[in-house]
């Protein structure tokens, strides 16, 4: 076939919505008779609440309602934690939507009130009085972990939430007979995600129906669906969840919150819509955060450069409660993945799960990988500096070799497929590599302070299947399903359990079906996100959605395709064997000008007015499709960046990404991930970082004090990719969504390290703030 | 307690009593029904809530209301005429200049505003002049494209 659809980097059809303001996300929604909440929140960390007086907001001009915990207590059931990694003793303390007795962290919620308007609701929380009792908060996973540190659950002594231990190989052995070993200790700051569209929900509740309608910015309805039966023990079945326009996520809108459910319970009291968004200040510290993790690691090596063994102490804030995917993130997701694109015999990962007095902490895009991939290039750049390597040889020299269907690595998974030294060629190809580090060298003569960061990556992503989900804790199955339906008319509606919120699958789904079947892509309209009239799935995270949730879409279609030709061969008097199909069109072998459309099929088995015997009418499939393993995309990602020693100031010159992520359905879009991911993990290396104070108040708890990446920061970001399809799933493809991230934190602190290396700077912590490096080059702490 | 505003807005006279203290983006959102105008910070940082106010561009949730009464403002809701995509609009599609779509009513706003300024605008000048909005989905890659696509097709 000519010109593919897929593999064509079509415009997306999801945007003529977007770009004029047609889009309706959650807060846009307004409903009759609709009353508004807002949540009044814990100023203290760490705090006895002793009292709460709401006389005066319930008197306040508009206020409908005001609760406290002693109102739902009963009513709304503990938030429930997801993710329980087995053997690893999860504290699974109970989350309360509005705490009682005791609030962990600034931000948990004491009261909510509801009103007429925002502006009402507003007002009233100002007249709510709460009498705390403030008691020592404790804020970095060390300090929570110390002796006689303050302890945040009675259940969870030492502040410990959960315990984890993977290995492969013999790492005691190899660290005792290493030749070399470098060592270091991460601090992987806590990042707050960001996505430019608050939280916000919408819940409606009809009394007489027992019928709950919850609109919900979240990245997965079906699992919102589910807990928050769990949590408001409304039946699911009488529980519509909606996901309209989602305005990004990255991870933060896969759990489920306290604040939703609050709006549900405001619903079911009042007996009318009740709508809550928050304010950007509020989603800093209530929406769930990432990384936080403190790390000491190390990697033993061979004089010659070869890795024998890897290993890590990793101790990872969660919060002051278990969000609802959070230990999954520094166990699986990233204990799990210390081998990368390396070959490495014995790999040992050690990781606490830790309680402190601080918002709790969800996957952000990459979740565990990023952390993974930092741990690993670090220490590889430290051995080739202590060896006198040149850092790409020294990775070229662990690589491992090129494999087409299955690589077992000591840690226990079993990768798909990878090329990595490919990527590697492409990406030092692309740059000139000698060419570069002549130029650095030459800056350098000149005074003139140049670096280089190369990394190459593997990540675990395309999460399934449901059978490892199982045996790892996720609380769910990890399959997607589609339907792929047909009308007379020849038009399409493919309904989808995956809910992108950014990613562009309604067009890439689309381009999978018109692929498949010879439909147009405007003929197809792709549908998620209202767990009413979409099939089961389990959502938009962990780089799946195309993998999982495309791999349901196909085998839906060629579902129709092979009925399609059975009814053909019918309609054209033909045995079936003898019906061949291309571009949408069934012929008789031999004879392509006696044919039958798709589209005349589906007139017909929508009518069915003449079926072949037995075949029922309709044309429509629906596929539960479980991946037999996770997909690994991999890359080699370089940049390059000059450094003023004398104000600090870095200046990310240029960055190359050169990804796998197999076949592209639509290679735009595969641009536009990359693009997105890269900058978020810029962001960490050098800007982004959240701060607390030693009570745990949130120091940077506004877009005036986080420092996100802005336009004038960033350089253009030169794309190129290989590509190596995955052995087991039905496309071939492989997640894109977080290898940007995954890759660019560290790639970026390489290369400013290698840059102040001949300053003599050797070790810095994240964000690589001017002042930081100022204060490094001129050797004051 | 209510004042009474009259704004023309996207074209049509619109008169509504509004609280004096009522942000302009509410008045847009709320009282006119014009969700297009989103609101992603309450810090004056983001952009997504930028629209044009006689002429200039301005961030929706840092402006009274009470203060743009007897004005004419234009909304994404109002950008494009006669069913037409403006040429902003047309590139931010074409060059996949958005993902979530949040910050692209704003950005796109502040584009238009950016190339009457500067027609022909370098792609740093694109970045600078994009400093007051934020994107979390693109790395602003596209964006930069998307502009410089539609400075070249407005002929500037």
């Amino acid at each position: 076939m000519t010109n593919r659809i897929f593999g064509s980097g079509i415009r997306r059809r999801e945007d003529p919505r977007l770009i004029t303001g047609q889009a309706s996300y959650t807060d846009d929604i307004k409903l009759t008779n609709m009353a508004y909440a807002a949540i009044l929140r814990s100023p203290h960390a760490h705090a006895r609440i002793v009292d709460i007086d709401t006389s005066k907001a319930k008197i306040a001009p508009g206020v409908v309602a005001v609760y406290t915990g002693s109102d739902t207590e009963g009513k709304l059931n503990p938030i429930p934690c997801a993710w329980v990694p087995p053997d690893s003793d999860v504290k699974t303390v109970d989350y309360l939507s509005i705490a009682k007795d005791t609030v962990r962290y600034s931000g948990e919620a004491v009261a909510v009130v509801v009103a007429e308007d925002r502006y009402q609701a507003e007002d009233a929380l100002e007249l709510i009085e709460v009498n705390y009792s403030p008691l020592t908060a404790v804020v970095t996973s060390d300090d929570a972990m110390a002796d006689g540190a303050p302890q945040l659950h009675e259940d969870a002594p030492n502040n410990q939430a959960f315990h984890w231990v993977a290995s492969g190989g013999d790492t005691d052995a190899a660290f005792a007979t290493a030749e070399v070993i470098v060592k270091d200790t991460i601090i992987q700051q806590r990042l707050i995600p960001n996505a430019m569209e608050p939280r916000s929900a919408v819940a409606s509740y009809l009394p007489a129906m027992g019928e709950l309608t919850l609109w919900n910015s979240t990245q997965n309805p079906h699992i919102a669906r589910f807990l928050c039966s769990l949590v408001t023990d409304i039946p699911e079945h009488k529980i519509r969840v909606i996901a309209p326009e989602v305005g990004g996520g990255f991870g933060a809108k896969i759990p489920l919150y306290p604040w939703e459910m609050i709006t549900v319970f405001c619903s079911m009291q009042l007996g009318r819509p009740v709508k809550w968004t928050e304010t950007r200040t509020e989603n800093y510290v209530s929406t769930t955060h990432g990384r936080d993790h403190i790390e000491h690691v190390e990697m033993a090596a061979n004089k010659d450069g070869k890795i024998t063994g890897v290993r890590g102490l990793v101790y990872a804030g969660m919060g002051a409660y278990l969000s609802t995917a959070g230990p999954g993130i520094p166990t699986i997701l990233h204990g799990l993945m210390y081998s990368g694109p390396y070959d490495i015999p014995n790999i040992k990962a050690d990781i606490y799960g830790v309680f402190t007095n601080t918002t709790p902490v969800e996957a952000y895009r990459g979740a565990g990988r990023p952390e993974a991939t930092f741990l690993l290039d670090r220490l590889i750049e430290m051995l080739a500096r202590e060896l006198d390597i040149d850092p790409v040889d020294i990775r070229r020299k662990n690589l491992i070799p090129k494999f087409e269907d299955g690589h077992d690595v000591a840690i226990g998974l079993t990768y798909d497929s990878g090329d990595y030294e490919k990527t590697l060629d492409v990406a030092l190809g692309h740059v000139d590599y000698q060419g570069l580090r002549n130029q650095q060298a030459h800056e350098l003569e000149h005074g003139r302070y140049m670096g280089i960061g190369v990394t190459c990556y593997c990540e675990l992503c395309g999460l399934g299947p449901s059978q490892v989900a199982g045996a790892v804790g996720f609380g769910g199955g990890l399959w997607e399903s589609a339907t792929v339906r047909f009308y007379a008319t020849g038009k399409v509606n493919v309904f989808v359990g995956t809910s992108p919120h950014g990613q562009g699958e309604e067009t890439t789904f689309a381009q999978i079906v018109s692929d498949e079947i010879g439909v147009p892509v405007d003929d197809i309209e792709v549908i998620h996100g209202d767990t009413d009239n979409t099939p089961m799935g389990w959502g938009t995270y962990g780089s799946r959605t195309t993998v999982v949730g495309g791999g349901a879409v196909v085998l839906s279609t060629r579902k129709i395709r092979d009925k399609a030709k059975t009814i053909a061969a019918h309609l054209l008097e033909a045995a079936e064997a003898d019906i061949e199909y291309e571009d949408g069109k069934f012929f008789v072998r031999g004879t392509p000008d006696q044919s039958k459309t798709i589209q005349d099929v589906a007139l017909m088995a929508n009518v069915a007015w003449n079926m072949p015997e037995g075949i029922e009418p309709g044309l429509e499939a629906t596929t539960y499709y479980d991946p037999p393993n996770f997909s690994y995309p991999f890359g080699t990602h370089i940049a390059v960046v000059t450094v003023d020693p004398d104000n600090g100031h870095i200046d990310l010159v240029r960055y190359v990404a050169v990804d796998d992520c197999g076949p592209q359905i639509n290679p735009m879009i595969v641009e536009g991930q990359v693009h997105g991911g890269v900058a978020q993990g810029v962001g960490q290396a050098l800007w982004e970082g959240a701060m607390y104070d030693n009570n745990g108040q949130l120091l940077t708890g506004s877009m005036m004090d986080y420092p996100l990446p802005h336009a004038h920061q960033l350089p253009d970001i030169e794309v190129l990719s290989t590509v190596t399809p995955s052995p087991h799933n039905p496309l071939g493809v492989k997640g894109i969504g977080e290898t940007g991230t995954i890759a660019s934190t560290i790639t970026v602190y390489n290369a400013v390290l290698d840059a102040l290396r001949p300053l003599g700077v050797t070790k810095l912590n994240m964000p690589l703030s001017p002042e930081k490096i100022w204060r490094a080059i001129h050797h004051q702490s | 307690m209510g004042v009474t505003v009259r704004v023309t807005v996207n074209g049509q006279e619109r008169e509504a009593e509004v609280e004096p203290r009522t942000l302009l983006v509410h008045f847009l959102r709320e009282t006119l029904g014009l969700t297009g105008t989103k609101i992603g910070c309450d810090t004056s940082q983001c952009g997504a809530c930028v629209v044009n106010l006689d002429g200039n561009t301005v961030k929706s949730c840092t402006c009274l209301a009470v203060q743009v009464d007897g004005s004419t403002v234009t909304t994404i809701e109002g950008l494009s005429e006669d069913q037409n995509l403006h040429a902003v609009q047309e590139a931010f599609w074409n060059n996949h200049g958005l993902q979530c779509g949040y910050c692209t009513s704003g950005m796109i706003m502040a584009s238009v505003e950016l190339l009457k300024r500067n027609p022909r605008p370098s792609a740093a000048e694109v970045r600078d002049g994009l400093e007051g909005n934020i994107c979390r989905c693109t790395g602003y890659h596209n964006i930069v494209k998307a502009v410089m696509a539609a400075a070249d097709a407005l002929g500037g």
